[in-house]
């Protein structure tokens, strides 16, 4: 992806993985990619991570879902609240769908999967980074299905529990492989304007009170 | 997945360390020696303290004897070669144990004819003996190779059982002579005697049985693990190491392994042949397969499928086969969506692309077939491809749900 803001930023990064050769992988491909992100931090299991990001206040924190001592809820159930400037990217190589409804409900900004390249990872950052959101396909798919308009009118009765028209067709063409940039050429909006989409879903995603949504990814993992 | 963490964990932060009975170096059940080593003090202390607590009232003694039964023994100790000194030293411990808590009671103003004490003491060695054989019990496996103790473990029970009895009828025997009452007194004082003397062997052969049980689990599903393990990740790692000039083929080997796994890990085997989303996601896998391209699926709700949707699914087919062949080793994927009237399904590849209106013969074919299908069965196919851009076909099949044949 090439649409990144013109005088790159510096974003201070720290990497919570319990795996030492993904995140040295990832702090290279990093490095290459976008020379401005730098790696303040890392740290292996929950209680770690919890110490160095309140050491360090990064700009973004990629948190693996599965981790020792609790995963990657438990450092976000710890930090969410009382560190708001920090934000949260989930990164796995699950695609279970309870464990990204999970991250993502416990306050990550975005979630992608370990599969991604390294300047789609580089600019998740930097969107993250800008108070946005990063959804995978795999987490717009999750979301529509979850959104899913099948539900009896009488039963959405709140705003959160809706997806307007706009935002269901951007999610639609995230779940198709298409890039911010895309998206915004198919709907000829602007990437700004997409990122407003997403953050706005993102929005709904956490807030959401549905129990259809809970129920939803617990019925998944029988299916 | 589990197995990582937990052994991280106890290596850098170790358990508090639990209360074992010691068998090296003990005199008589190794509880001096056990928590000398657990409070980290002379065993000598520890003797000295149950000696005073003893002479406090017998309190030493209870003490002493409950340590006994609850702690259990160290199992991460070799058993300590035992010779005839040892037995002695023991039988000398329990000897004067037995004696010294009688005279306390005879002290203590509850003065015990001889004719009582004897028996009394009979019944406290008999007692000692049972107790020390639950703890050969538990050892009995180590050495059931020998096989050599069997018989003195069992003579020594038969010794401790007996005396009990005739303490135990000795005791009632003088004072009780007469009476169905007395009788029947004695009978259940001997019964009671047997209970309280074998349960610390009940109380350890269950805890045993239950250890043995969670062992043997532990150790089917590590075998269970080992045997996907070795099946599937060892060898398809093997072959990846024998394909490294081949790029191609060890992208093919990774991606199918990773399938696999994932589906091993997180979901049980769907069925391929009635939904709709398994059988788009079988279909991605055969080409991912053949082709050695990465294929992300996506799939928004699910549904049976029927003969339309059959061909939707080999429409899809096709368009990721094309999709594999063209796109030149970029990403491909896949999105279907099903909705209550229509399912839709969308094969994109960030290849090359190409002019819709320079199409290659053999992939406008291609497009025909897939065209040609869905048009056989009520659907559309549209393709959007520009160079530069990838390709995107797009295959829209109504639902037969309402028209029913």
């Amino acid at each position: 992806m090439t649409d990144q803001p013109t005088p790159a930023r510096p974003v201070r990064v720290v990497l919570v993985d319990d795996h030492r050769m993904f995140r040295s992988g990832v702090r290279a491909e990093l490095a290459a990619v976008d020379p401005a992100i730098e790696v303040v931090g890392e740290a292996e299991d929950a209680q770690q991570a919890v110490s160095v990001i309140t050491a360090t206040r990064p700009d973004v924190v990629l948190l693996d879902v599965h981790l020792p001592g609790g995963g990657g809820r438990a450092v976000l159930q710890e930090l969410v609240t009382e560190l708001p400037d920090v934000k949260f990217l989930a990164l796995s190589v699950s695609d279970a769908p309870e464990d990204v409804i999970a991250v993502v409900r416990g306050g990550a900004r975005g979630y992608v999967t370990k599969s991604i390249t390294g300047p789609e990872l580089a600019a998740a950052v930097r969107r993250v980074a800008d108070g946005d959101a990063v959804f995978s396909p795999r987490l717009a798919g999750f979301v529509l299905d979850a959104f899913a308009a099948t539900t009896d009118v009488a039963e959405v009765d709140e705003d959160l529990d809706r997806l307007s028209q706009r935002e269901r067709e951007v999610l639609r063409l995230i779940a198709r492989g298409y890039t911010y940039k895309e998206v915004g050429k198919a709907l000829f909006i602007s990437v700004k304007t997409v990122e407003t989409h997403v953050s706005a879903v993102l929005r709904k995603l956490q807030l959401s009170n549905r129990h259809e949504l809970t129920r939803w990814a617990t019925a998944r993992r029988l299916v | 997945m589990s197995a990582t963490p937990d052994t991280a964990r106890q290596a850098t932060a170790p358990a508090p360390p639990r209360l074992y009975r010691s068998s090296d170096g003990r005199v008589l059940a190794g509880v001096a020696r056990g928590l000398a080593d657990h409070l980290g003090v002379d065993v000598l202390v520890v003797r000295l303290a149950f000696v005073l607590l003893a002479a406090a009232g017998g309190a030493g003694v209870a003490t002493y004897g409950l340590f006994w039964v609850f702690a259990p023994q160290n199992p991460y100790e070799a058993e300590a070669p035992r010779d005839r000194e040892r037995d002695l030293t023991m039988l000398l411990a329990l000897g004067s144990l037995t004696v010294g808590g009688l005279l306390l009671l005879s002290a203590l103003g509850m003065g015990l004819r001889p004719s009582l004490a004897i028996p009394l003491v009979a019944v406290g060695v008999g007692v000692s003996i049972l107790w020390r054989q639950a703890d050969d019990d538990a050892r009995a496996r180590w050495r059931a190779a020998t096989g050599t103790h069997r018989f003195g473990g069992a003579a020594r029970a038969g010794v401790g059982v007996a005396l009990v009895v005739v303490g135990a009828g000795a005791i009632l025997g003088p004072a009780n002579l007469d009476g169905t009452a007395g009788g029947l007194m004695a009978a259940l004082v001997v019964a009671a005697g047997l209970t309280l003397v074998s349960s610390p062997w009940w109380v350890r052969m269950a805890r045993d049985l239950a250890a043995e049980r969670s062992a043997r689990i532990r150790e089917q599903e590590r075998a269970e693990v080992a045997a996907h393990v070795h099946d599937s990740v060892l060898h398809t790692l093997t072959l990846i190491q024998r394909h490294v000039d081949d790029p191609r083929e060890v992208t093919r080997l990774a991606r199918a392994q990773e399938r696999e796994l994932r589906g091993w890990l997180y979901r049980p085997a769907p069925d391929a042949t009635q939904h709709l989303a398994a059988a788009l996601e079988r279909v991605a896998a055969e080409v991912e397969d053949a082709h050695g391209v990465a294929i992300e699926v996506v799939v928004v709700g699910d549904c049976a499928l029927d003969d339309r949707l059959t061909a939707l699914r080999d429409a899809a087919r096709e368009a990721l086969v094309n999709a594999a062949k063209y796109a030149a080793g970029a990403a491909v994927s896949v999105y279907a969506e099903v909705e209550p009237d229509t399912v839709t399904v969308f094969v994109r590849d960030r290849g090359p692309g190409f002019d819709p209106d320079t199409v290659p013969e053999d992939r406008l074919g291609l497009r025909q077939s897939v065209r040609g299908r869905m048009a056989r069965n009520g659907g559309t196919a549209t393709v959007r491809s520009s160079p530069g851009d990838g390709t995107e076909v797009q295959l829209e099949m109504p639902r037969q749900t309402r028209s029913a044949p």
